[in-house]
Formats: structure tokens, C-alpha cells, sequence
């Protein structure tokens, strides 16, 4: 069935805008295909195991350390990248300085580097012997195998998410705006909390969630620092692999289930917060 | 209070964008700044502004200089080209921008801020409006509000760069004669950029015409059209 006959009413309208219907279908087609299909088998195949053996798998105290670890974890990256996402992003579009374009380029390093590559770099750098864990660790501050590691595991990934959401908008803000505020009488701080964070606050809230879901799901980046110690440093994508080397693909399905609705859940909720934020300053 | 403009020079990167100007408006004074594009206009109106600093030369208000006080400081208001209102902010806030970042000690009081609000909105002639957004409000409107917002404070001198450029004929009559009378109303000094000579005549007591970063003559409308001071002159207000 195509789109066009499941939206009779909206085919009636003349719109100076032709073809939803087709793209619309070809949308809802393509998302099924690549998104909701192999989903939804992860749905089918922890159904097979019933109520009870899905709680066992999906809600053992286990398992749910994993969770807080890996939603917290992620959280808590995101909100480190909301700081010095901003700050980057303000220097590649505010600054012009020789090696600025080599600096942007940096920025999307974490998008194209193998994720494993990048947690052995990490694990290296801040094991006990290594170069920043070797100073970090005798003041009491050990990084590598501990929630730590997962987190800078995370903020790595998750960098080039905020940078390159706030970039554009930042870039777009208008300079007489700005001026407005300091020929009001504004100082440069009040300018930037009531003026430009505003402005870019809907971008920002974007980049959190992009990376808050990206830092949920990592893996590759994450196993090599993290020690995986169940209860303590064991992520929830990991356990997911566990189950699975175990042969217990329902076990793993009912994780994987759990973990996708508690991202939708989250991701649900940010988007309506940002809707409504739009709508209040529309 | 009066302003001085004396031997102003500015060079973007290879162009001078004015060689020496010198300017002096006294108070209470309409004047226009106009001429074709890149003749400077509105680089000497950011520099008496503080939004631009100058290479050399100085910038007095009254007796006092100040060529190195920042934007914030020189107790000015601005209306851009483009309003530049605070999207996010209601028509309200917007105009109490200038109040609301005061520090506590020099803040009025919260019924003296809306009263403030209420004032400016009824002398902008948009009553009822407080509320809205920037969003549903015409180009007019919106000049309006910029207009209203740059009064707020109290500022000794109003600058207005292009107020009218963004709008249509009707609105931009409308618009003008409201900005007169309003200048009239409260008697501060105010220097508006426009590249169009009708405007400048209709509306300034004084008119500089500026060509290439100089100043090619500055009198009253009526002397201008009488003893144009050169052919640039004579040629541009034809």
C-alpha cells in the first residue's frame, strides 16, 4: 500500500508544495527498512522467552548497574561536551587565526576513527604508566578502569555532535543583535546568558541529545578503558555481547530492548522540551 | 548636549573608509548623514557610537572625550537597519532590555519598569502590545519597538543607522513623521544614516553629505539645494 492511499484527505489539498505522498512513502519505506525492521526482530526475539524470563534477563541487579552506568556515564559526557563543545565551536566561528580550518578538521576526528583505535589510544593514555594517568593516579584521580575512563571514553565521541550542531547557528546568530545589547548597556556576559545562549539554546539541547544517545550505545571505545568489571564498570552494550557469547540471544535481546526504550524515552522528552521552547519564543 | 566630531580617520584594510572628518552637531539637533554607498556614512555613525573605533582623531560629547569609551558607556541609543529585537524576548522585555541588565542599586523597581514599558509603547503608538513577539509584528512595528527599546534609558543622543531602509513607502512616511514628532517631543540630539536625499531633506534640520570618507558640505536643507558646495553635490541631490 502506498503512502498516498493511507493519507487520502491529505491528497485532496492542492499544496504549493507537490509530492508528499511519494516522499513520504519512499520515507516511511526506507526507515522501515534500514530502522524499525531490525528493531523490531530484537522486540520479536526477547518476546520468546515470556514476562518472567525477560525480567530475569532484562532486570537482574546486573543488568541494571549496567544501565545506570551507561545512561549515567553518558549523561554525564554529554553534558562536559555541552561546555567545551560551545567553547570550540565559538572559537572556530568567532576567531580567525592561522590552523583554524586544521582545528575544525580535528573536530570531526572522532566521527571517522575506528572507535576501538581511539579507546586503546585512551586506555594508553590514561592507564597508571601512561602519560596523563601517570600523573593523574598518585593525586588519588585514576582514570583508566574505572566510571572515569568511561566518561572521557565518551566525551571523546561525542565531541564533534556538539561542535558541529552549535557551529551553523552560531555563525547565523546576527551581529546587530549583539550590538544592540552592548548599546543598551549590556556587559559581554549579559550579552552571552540573555542574549546568544538563547539563541543557541535549541541547537545546544540538539548536540546533547545526539551525543547522550551516541555515548549510550558506544561500545568500541568504551571496553578498553572501562575494566569491565560487572557491577562496576561493565556497560550495558557489553553485557548485550556477554549474553550473546553465551549463546543466550533472548537474554541479550531483552537488554537490548530495555536500553531502546529508555534512549527513545529520553529522546521523546528532549524533542518535546525543545518544541516548546520553540513555540514560546516563535 | 552636543557632539563634536574632530579629524575622524578610519581605513578598512586598504580603503579609507574617512580621511578627516570633522563634524560638530549641537544639541538638540536633527541631522542626516547621507550618501552613496561606501561613502562612509555609517562608519562615522558607528564611531560615534562605539560600535567602530576610529585610527586617529577624536570624539567629544559636551567637553568630554570620548573616543575610547566603549558602546555601553556613552549613554546613547541605537536603531539598527534590520531592528535587531531580541527574538526570544517579548515586545516588553525588549524595551526593558536597557533597565532589566541594570545592577540592583541602579535598577528601578519592577512597577517603575512597566510603567517605563508602558510609556515608550504609547509614544511608538503600539498600546497593547507588550506581549507579543517580534515574530508577529510587522516591519514597522518592529522599528517601532527597536525605537521605543533604544529610548529606554534615556539616552542623551539617538543614532539611527538606515531606520527606514528595510520598509515600505507608506510605512517609511508613516514611520518618519513619527520619529520627527517624537524627537521633537523628548529634544535629545539625533544623527540618521540614509542614502536617500528626500528623506534626509524632509526630516533633518541639518544635512552632512558625505562622498569617499569626506564631508562635501553640511547646512540646512534649503542652503544645500540653494549653494550646493560642489558638483558632487549638485549632482547627487538632483
Amino acid at each position: 500500500m502506498t503512502a498516498a492511499a493511507l493519507l487520502p484527505r491529505l491528497r485532496r489539498k492542492r499544496s504549493a508544495m507537490p509530492g508528499l505522498g511519494l516522499t513520504l512513502g519512499i520515507s516511511l519505506l526506507w526507515l522501515s527498512l534500514i530502522v524499525l525492521l531490525p528493531l523490531s526482530t530484537v522486540f520479536v526475539k526477547s518476546a520468546g522467552i515470556g514476562w518472567d524470563g525477560f525480567w530475569q534477563a532484562a532486570g537482574s541487579e546486573r543488568a541494571m548497574a549496567a544501565y545506570r552506568l551507561s545512561f549515567g556515564a553518558a549523561f554525564v559526557a554529554a553534558l562536559i561536551n555541552l561546555v567545551f563543545g560551545l567553547l570550540v565551536a565559538w572559537v572556530l566561528v568567532r576567531y580567525h587565526f592561522p590552523g583554524r580550518r586544521l582545528l575544525g578538521a580535528v573536530v570531526d576526528l572522532p566521527f571517522a576513527l575506528p572507535t576501538a583505535v581511539a579507546g586503546i589510544a585512551l586506555t594508553t593514555i590514561y592507564s597508571q604508566n601512561g602519560l596523563v594517568g601517570s600523573v593523574l593516579a598518585p593525586l588519588g584521580l585514576p582514570i583508566a578502569y574505572r566510571p572515569a575512563g568511561i566518561v572521557i571514553a565518551l566525551v571523546f565521541v561525542g565531541l564533534p555532535f556538539v561542535v558541529r550542531t552549535v557551529e551553523p547557528v552560531l555563525e547565523q546568530l546576527s551581529k546587530e543583535v549583539e550590538e544592540a545589547a552592548i548599546t543598551l548597556g549590556a556587559t559581554r556576559r549579559q550579552t552571552f546568558l540573555r542574549i546568544i545562549l538563547p539563541a543557541i539554546a535549541p541547537a545546544l539541547a540538539t548536540g546533547f541529545s545526539l551525543a547522550f544517545a551516541r555515548g549510550a550505545g558506544e561500545y568500541g571505545s568504551v571496553i578498553f578503558i572501562a575494566g569491565n568489571m560487572p557491577y562496576r564498570t561493565e556497560i550495558a552494550p557489553l553485557l548485550i555481547i556477554t549474553q550473546l557469547e553465551e549463546y543466550d540471544y533472548p537474554g541479550a535481546a531483552a537488554i537490548a530492548v530495555v536500553m531502546l526504550m529508555i534512549s527513545f524515552t529520553m529522546l521523546l522528552v528532549l524533542n518535546a522540551l525543545q518544541v516548546w521552547q520553540r513555540r514560546r519564543s516563535a | 548636549m552636543s557632539i563634536r566630531v574632530e579629524e575622524v580617520s578610519k581605513r578598512f584594510s586598504t580603503y579609507p573608509a574617512l580621511a578627516g572628518v570633522s563634524l560638530e552637531i549641537v544639541d538638540g539637533e536633527f541631522v542626516a548623514l547621507l550618501g552613496p554607498s561606501g561613502s562612509g556614512k555609517t562608519t562615522l555613525l558607528r564611531i560615534i557610537a562605539g560600535l567602530d573605533f576610529p585610527d586617529s582623531g577624536v570624539i567629544r560629547f559636551g567637553d568630554r572625550d570620548v573616543t575610547d569609551d566603549p558602546a555601553a558607556k556613552r549613554g546613547i541609543g541605537f536603531v539598527f537597519q534590520h531592528y535587531a529585537l531580541f527574538g526570544h524576548m517579548s515586545v516588553a522585555r525588549n524595551i526593558a532590555f536597557g533597565l532589566d541588565i541594570l545592577p540592583r542599586r541602579a535598577r528601578p523597581a519592577r512597577a517603575e519598569i512597566e510603567a517605563r514599558v508602558d510609556e515608550l509603547l504609547k509614544l511608538v503608538q503600539l498600546e497593547g502590545y507588550g506581549e507579543r513577539y517580534p515574530a508577529q509584528l510587522s516591519g514597522g512595528q518592529r522599528q517601532r519597538v527597536a525605537l521605543a527599546r533604544a529610548l529606554a534609558r534615556n539616552p542623551r543622543f539617538l543614532l539611527l543607522d538606515e531606520p527606514f531602509g528595510a520598509l515600505d513607502t507608506k510605512v517609511r512616511r508613516e514611520l518618519r513623521d513619527a520619529l520627527r514628532i517624537i524627537h521633537d517631543e523628548i529634544g535629545l540630539t539625533s544623527i540618521f544614516v540614509t542614502h536617500d536625499h528626500e528623506e534626509a531633506f524632509a526630516l533633518a534640520d541639518r544635512v552632512a553629505i558625505l562622498n569617499a570618507g569626506r564631508i562635501e558640505q553640511f547646512a540646512a536643507p534649503a542652503e544645500i539645494l540653494e549653494r550646493p558646495a560642489s558638483p558632487f553635490v549638485t549632482s547627487f541631490v538632483a
